[in-house]
């Protein structure tokens, strides 16, 4: 029977059927850090056993971690009392961990591809809901709970109900200065955050073929954000060519023979899902949400939406409330004090690249601070290695140290009340990046461009 | 995990949709390392202002609302998978939320701590609300058992839907580990037999 590539995936790790609806599924891969897992930690030791697998689980500290004088002992009492207990708990249970300082640290679903650890064909599964980035390469990678953290530590298996599959198909070229950020603001904008809800997605189509790995993360990261639990690409050449060489991916022989099972990771021709939904690339423009949820976002050019054409009014005038804009309104010409650029969505080298090649030469404006928070230590090194740190100085952009940082606000990365940030993370809930904050999601593109001017612009404008 | 048993109780009202994990609980403070105490923290940023004083609108800080029923408008729970969220609500005191839709990963956490998510039609949630919007001391029987849920004044009675591993789990108290770590042998089983990985 023709497959779906989830199908494939998903068949290929079920150790049992409990009844029509619930099965066993074996977990390849568990990504912890140190928010969702001391919980899962007590409750091993309430029951008194270990990890059924420890070599099968990676851990890091991103999520509450300073990104700046990272080499110092942690201010906060609380993040370092978390911290601290990530660092005893692998310990005491045999975890591999990047800790804090480690030359491979870094955010969770940004050192699992960098390390050649995430690889097509798998499942993994983290204590965090955008662990939907890792099926970029083709795997099935969803956020579970603390409660299913302590099920795959003492059991490496989770009880799931198997998902509808839902296909999302996009072609053709994108217009210069979109990105894969616009692209998946877009279908969120089309879908709402509720409309990939009971959903396993797989994107397909030209346009995601030809982007490169860190692009199409960018797009599954942000599955969670339309409420579908993953997101996957089927595994290509670029995907092989990215994992071939990396600290953890198969050698030689192994390699040779990964390719080859790899190369069956694809969804059948005459293969069914449950829901198709298509677009054009051509009609994709910058992306930039006015809301208070992913879904609630609009092209650079289109104006805010008024509260009898959108569904929910209530809803739309309560967002509008938070964030001071108004109906009607045209975000371009929009003030902002702050630029986030950083995040699992858009923290990798390219988005690094890509702004400080838009920056290069240029200032930021007067009144606008602009932090670039790298995704991980790697990412870090390598910024520095091109030079980049220097054209981010030169702009006056702050480049800090790897971890989550401003996304969620956790740590002392927070944006003042009231204050505009354009951010290329993935959440622009009423106090994501702190209380009263007002969050605008954009690609790396538009929030360098926003960061020159000190404004929301059309970064269209401003390429030849 | 506590069993999960029939009791009546009065409902708070939250008419508002797509209320995401970081309301419910924003991510600053999620740096414990127990499960305990989240419940004073559940929508710290609609409850309290800047100053922590008591927003006098919301509806936590009126005391006209109580009980252990949450009702709240559709796509509740979307956003992060912090189970937080669930711990926060439970530690409240409420063992029930109420709405048309919930986000898939709160809907899991949730059940995993005893907290049972009702799944309602749009229809059905208007008339809840309208119900405890008409007296606030209304009073909403759960009949897990028989997935049953009653509006006491005037006898309405809605069924829900749950699946019967979940119920049965909810009413005995049980998790899914107890389960998984019946396994074992299944599991290495299963990992001997495998030749793709």
């Amino acid at each position: 029977m023709a497959k779906t590539l989830f199908d494939k995936i998903w068949d290929a790790h079920v150790v049992k059927d409990i009844d029509s609806t619930r099965q066993v599924v074996y977990i390849d891969r568990h990504f912890i850090h140190e928010v969702t897992s001391p919980q899962a930690f007590s409750g091993l030791r309430n029951r008194n056993i270990g990890l059924f697998r420890t070599n099968q689980t990676t851990a890091t500290a991103d999520h509450n971690v300073p990104t700046l004088n990272q080499h110092l002992p942690i201010k906060d009492p609380l993040s370092r009392s978390q911290v601290d207990a990530l660092s005893q708990n692998c310990k005491e249970f045999g975890v591999e961990l990047y800790q804090l300082g480690h030359e491979l640290q870094g955010i969770v679903h940004v050192i699992g591809p960098e390390l050649g650890i995430t690889r097509p064909g798998m499942t993994i599964v983290c204590g965090d809901s955008h662990t939907s980035t890792h099926g970029a390469f083709g795997n099935i990678a969803f956020g579970i709970g603390t409660s299913q953290v302590e099920q795959v530590f003492a059991s490496q298996c989770l009880i799931l109900s198997k998902p509808k599959t839902m296909r999302i198909t996009v072609n053709g070229d994108l217009q210069k200065g979109v990105t894969a950020k616009d692209v998946i603001l877009y279908i969120i904008s089309k879908l709402t955050a509720a409309g990939g809800t009971g959903y396993f997605v797989e994107y397909a189509g030209s346009t995601f073929d030809s982007m490169s790995m860190e692009e199409r993360m960018t797009i599954c990261n942000m599955s969670i954000e339309m409420g579908a639990r993953g997101g996957m690409i089927a595994p290509d050449e670029t995907t092989f060519k990215y994992i071939k060489g990396r600290k953890f991916a198969p050698k030689g022989e192994q390699y040779d023979q990964a390719i080859r099972y790899w190369s069956t990771l694809y969804t059948d021709a005459d293969a069914v899902f449950d829901v198709e939904h298509s677009y054009e690339a051509a009609d994709i423009g910058p992306m930039l949400t006015y809301g208070t949820n992913p879904g609630m976002g609009i092209q650079v050019s289109e104006h805010i939406p008024n509260a009898s054409e959108y569904l929910d009014p209530k809803q739309l005038t309560k967002s509008l409330d938070y964030m001071g804009l108004q109906e009607g309104q045209l975000l371009e010409g929009q003030e902002i004090q702050h630029v986030f650029i950083g995040s699992c969505t858009n923290a990798r080298i390219e988005d690094l690249r890509s702004v400080a090649k838009f920056v290069d030469g240029k200032q930021k404006a007067d009144h606008v601070q602009v932090w670039i928070v790298p995704g991980s230590k790697q990412v870090e090194q390598q910024a520095k290695k091109e030079g980049l740190d220097k054209v981010f100085a030169n702009a006056g952009f702050q480049l800090r140290e790897p971890g989550c940082s401003a996304c969620l606000g956790m740590n002392e990365d927070k944006v003042p009340a009231g204050d505009y940030c354009i951010s290329t993370s993935n959440r622009n809930f009423e106090g994501r990046q702190g209380p009263g904050a007002r969050t605008i999601l954009a690609s790396p593109l538009s929030a360098a461009a926003a960061a020159i001017e000190g404004k929301i612009v059309d970064v269209r404008k401003y390429l030849n | 995990m506590e069993a999960f048993t029939r009791f009546k109780s009065t409902a708070i009202p939250l008419p508002i949709e797509n209320v995401d994990t970081d309301q419910i609980i924003p991510a600053r403070f999620l740096k414990a390392i127990t499960k305990e105490g989240f419940g004073d923290n559940l929508f710290r940023d609609w409850r309290y202002n800047r100053n922590n004083n008591e927003v006098p609108g919301f509806v936590l800080n009126n005391p006209k609302y109580g009980g252990k029923i949450l009702v709240a408008g559709k796509n509740f729970g979307c956003g992060s998978s912090r189970e937080h969220a669930a711990w926060a609500i439970d530690g409240y005191g409420i063992k029930v939320v109420i709405s048309s839709f919930f986000a898939d990963i709160f809907k899991g956490n949730a059940l995993n701590n005893g907290l049972l998510p009702i799944q309602v039609s749009e229809d059905q949630l208007d008339m809840i609300f309208k119900a405890i919007e008409e007296d606030h001391q209304a009073q909403f029987e759960i009949d897990l058992e028989a997935q049953q849920f009653t509006i006491c004044d005037n006898g309405t009675q809605i069924k829900f839907d749950i699946d019967n591993y979940k119920k049965e789990c909810l009413l005995k108290g049980y998790d899914d580990i107890d389960y998984l770590l019946d396994l074992k042998e299944e599991i290495v089983a299963f990992e001997n037999q495998r030749t793709i990985h």
